[in-house]
């Protein structure tokens, strides 16, 4: 497939794997994060981790909308299908993120709720007009991406009038969830986390641009390559990677240049900053309350605000006990060292929300990878 | 003098009529819908009985029997529709034994309200299938649900066919070695009827692969008799045929990315839902499993014929105590893949 297959090319993998392996100092240690749920999966689809050597180490990050979305958001969705009795539009995803009293919103159908999978916003706008007498909410979840959209269909409700549409907003912001792991104890004082550089968003770059992370690489000295999601391009941004830590260079550099420019989509983040504001504090799951990293919508749109319309309250509920889905989010801990990893907690059965999307690190690492732990002689 | 015409019923309103809970009742209704219309597409001698059960000659050697319910939303989809995809299904799930199909039985639960022109669509179609397949439809059922209950039609569809002699073919049969082969292009029904679904509708010239496979079983097991497991991939996809079959035979496989051949349309579908053709149904394609020796032989074979034509050998089966299916990738590295998880959703980055 065109401008496809160039990007998945086996032979150039091998010529870059080369690359890499020449140049990464042996006795050195590379641990690389990739912030985005996109890398992870195209790292774990396309078997790059076979392809790198050994000092390279790869850390899956947070960014996976599905894995940071703590309980009880979810807990409100199901509320308004089950309760509200609301028409409740969501991405695929999200239906099987498991929540409290052991619904999901999969679940919540089974029980009645009317839940509809969509994917685009889009669907959600066509929704609510072709049920006026019903309340539409769309729960919109998601980083910088997936915002815009969301913006649009909030200003074409507006635009028409659209009482029965509102929107549960749950959008998050990239670069508060770097600082946070970079402020962790784990990396700035214990030194657990060996963190020596970062594989940058694709998509999410394409919207906010490359600027937002030179603070990183400035004040933090920590290298950030910009990288598509293609394995090639993951495979490229490696090379950069281990090239500017043996240089000693801590510079924001672009492997996605296809894509994404230093100032990004300005459309899009007006139309972000028009909808949208800041909320002075938002729950991630694994990270906790994380200041100033997540969206609300504007007092202006505020009878699309599915939170003001039904008077929501969000209510922190804790994770499973034995779940390690905050560590494994923040890089400090491996799916492997989780204890419920792979026995009771599964893709079919997942206990914490990194098993639910194949983005999360616990679920690709089990649907993809899990074998590398069971050497298998006759497949060798 | 009377005008009353003693055995007079009004004909049938295909065109515009629809069906009603009478239909189902057991009345002169129903006995008329199953007249005019199933018992004349499906005209057969069993049929012409008019019994409620078909009286068969015995037949010889080991029988086997399959049955497989269809729902599938929508109804009418590129290259084919509810109709032949229930007769496909069952003589395909009949032929995976080695078996020659012979009969077929047709349960049907229809909805309320759905239009009879639609319904002889399907049923015209479901004729000319087996027809085609040479395998008649010899009893049947007919069950009418209230507006709202059903999804307009719901067909069940039952086989019966006999296994040649010197023939055993089973999923446990699969031993470290044996070669994979596939019939052909993987993901074409799944990805057809999705481009019509109404919330995801994209122009595309796909259509369903859905066709009976027995010929080509026929063919096969007649030049290899040593074929040892055949199984046609439909919901889940390969991916879950081959976990089905490494399950059962207590075995690994390895395939070869590359070696899968998927439609370039299919590639391209797929990658902008963001879903795994390996995962995608297919309705007239199977999997063969085959002692090394015996592969090659088997591919020409499969080639000469019209459904076989894109066979493909895709990998071997593996010695490995965790039963995983793994693939080398195109890439150049290397993954399991696994049993699905729930359904394929999208996914959100």
């Amino acid at each position: 497939m065109k401008y496809i297959d160039e990007f998945r090319d086996g032979a150039l993998a091998r010529n870059i794997a080369a690359s890499i392996a020449a140049e990464a100092e042996p006795a050195r240690r590379y641990n690389l994060m990739e912030f985005c749920g996109g890398h992870t999966h195209a790292i774990s689809r396309y078997g790059v981790a076979d392809l790198l050597p050994p000092p390279v180490r790869m850390i899956h990050g947070p960014g996976c909308p599905v894995c940071v979305l703590p309980i009880g958001r979810i807990d409100l969705a199901i509320q308004l299908a089950l309760e509200q009795r609301v028409i409740l539009c969501t991405y695929g995803d999200c239906l099987r993120i498991p929540a409290s009293n052991n619904l999901s919103l999969l679940k919540a159908k089974a029980r009645g709720g009317d839940v509809r999978m969509i994917y685009s916003p889009a669907d959600a706008l066509k929704i609510a007009q072709a049920h006026p007498g019903r309340e539409v909410v769309f729960f919109a979840i998601g980083f910088e991406t997936t915002t815009p959209p969301t913006a649009l269909i909030i200003k074409d409700a507006a635009r028409l009038g659209l009482a029965n549409l509102s929107v549960l907003c749950n959008h998050v912001l990239t670069p508060a969830a770097i600082t946070n792991i970079l402020e962790s104890p784990e990396v700035r004082q214990l030194g657990t986390l060996a963190l020596d550089g970062f594989i940058g968003p694709a998509h999410v770059s394409t919207i906010i641009g490359s600027r937002p992370y030179e603070f990183f690489a400035e004040e933090y000295r920590k290298p950030v390559v910009i990288a598509g999601f293609e394995p090639l391009d993951v495979m490229q941004a490696v090379l950069m990677l281990v090239r500017q830590i043996n240089e000693g260079r801590a510079e924001v550099e672009n492997e996605f240049t296809r894509a994404v420019t230093r100032e990004g989509n300005l459309k899009a983040q007006a139309l972000v900053s028009e909808v949208f504001e800041l909320r002075r504090s938002f729950e991630w799951r694994g990270l906790g309350q994380v200041p100033y990293s997540a969206l609300r919508i504007r007092e202006a749109f505020a009878a699309f605000d599915a939170e003001r319309k039904f008077s929501l309250e969000t209510r922190s509920v804790a994770d499973n006990k034995a779940c390690e889905c905050g560590a494994i989010l923040r890089g400090v801990k491996h799916p492997r060292d989780c204890k419920v990893f792979g026995t009771v907690c599964t893709p079919e059965n997942p206990i914490g929300s990194c098993m639910v999307s194949s983005e999360g690190a616990c679920a690709a690492y089990y649907s993809y990878g899990r074998f590398r732990e069971i050497p298998i002689s006759a497949a060798a | 003098m009377s005008k009353v015409r003693p055995n007079y019923v009004r004909p049938l309103d295909i065109r515009g009529g629809h069906v009603d809970m009478s239909h189902g009742s057991g009345g002169r209704a129903m006995a008329q819908l199953i007249e005019q219309l199933f018992a004349a597409a499906f005209d057969n001698e069993w049929l012409a009985q008019r019994n409620d059960q078909a009286l068969l000659p015995q037949p010889e050697g080991r029988i086997v029997m399959s049955t497989d319910c269809h729902v599938v939303s929508p109804l009418f989809f590129p290259g084919g529709d509810i109709g032949c995809l229930s007769v496909h299904g069952t003589i395909n799930d009949v032929a995976m034994s080695g078996a020659r199909p012979l009969y077929l039985a047709a349960g049907f639960i229809l909805e309320e309200g759905f239009p009879l022109a639609e319904l002889k669509r399907i049923v015209d179609s479901m004729a000319a299938a087996s027809r085609d397949a040479g395998v008649p439809i010899v009893t049947g059922d007919t069950k009418v649900v209230e507006a709202g209950k059903g999804d307009g039609v719901f067909i069940t569809t039952t086989g019966v066919g006999v296994v040649p002699p010197g023939i055993l073919i089973s999923g446990d049969r699969a031993r470290p070695g044996d070669r994979i082969i596939v019939s052909g292009t993987m993901g074409d029904h799944g990805m057809a009827v999705m481009s019509q679904r109404e919330s995801l509708a994209f122009g595309t010239d796909l259509v369903s692969d859905t066709a009976a496979l027995h010929g080509l079983v026929a063919a096969m097991i007649e030049a290899v008799p040593e074929v040892r497991v055949l199984r046609d991939p439909t919901r889940g996809g390969l991916a879950t045929t081959l976990n089905e079959i490494a399950a059962q035979s207590g075995a690994g496989m390895l395939i070869d990315e590359a070696a899968v051949p998927v439609l370039r349309q299919v590639e391209a579908a797929c990658e902008f839902l963001g879903l795994d053709p390996l995962y995608v149904a297919n309705e007239g394609k199977l999997v063969a499993i085959v002692p090394p020796e015996n592969a090659q032989r088997l591919l020409e074979v499969m080639r000469a014929q019209p459904l076989g034509r894109n066979a493909a050998l895709i990998g071997e089966v593996i010695e490995d105590p965790h039963h995983f299916v793994q693939m080398r990738t195109r890439f150049g590295g290397k993954r399991i893949v696994d049993w699905l998880a729930g359904d394929q959703l999208p996914r959100i980055c």
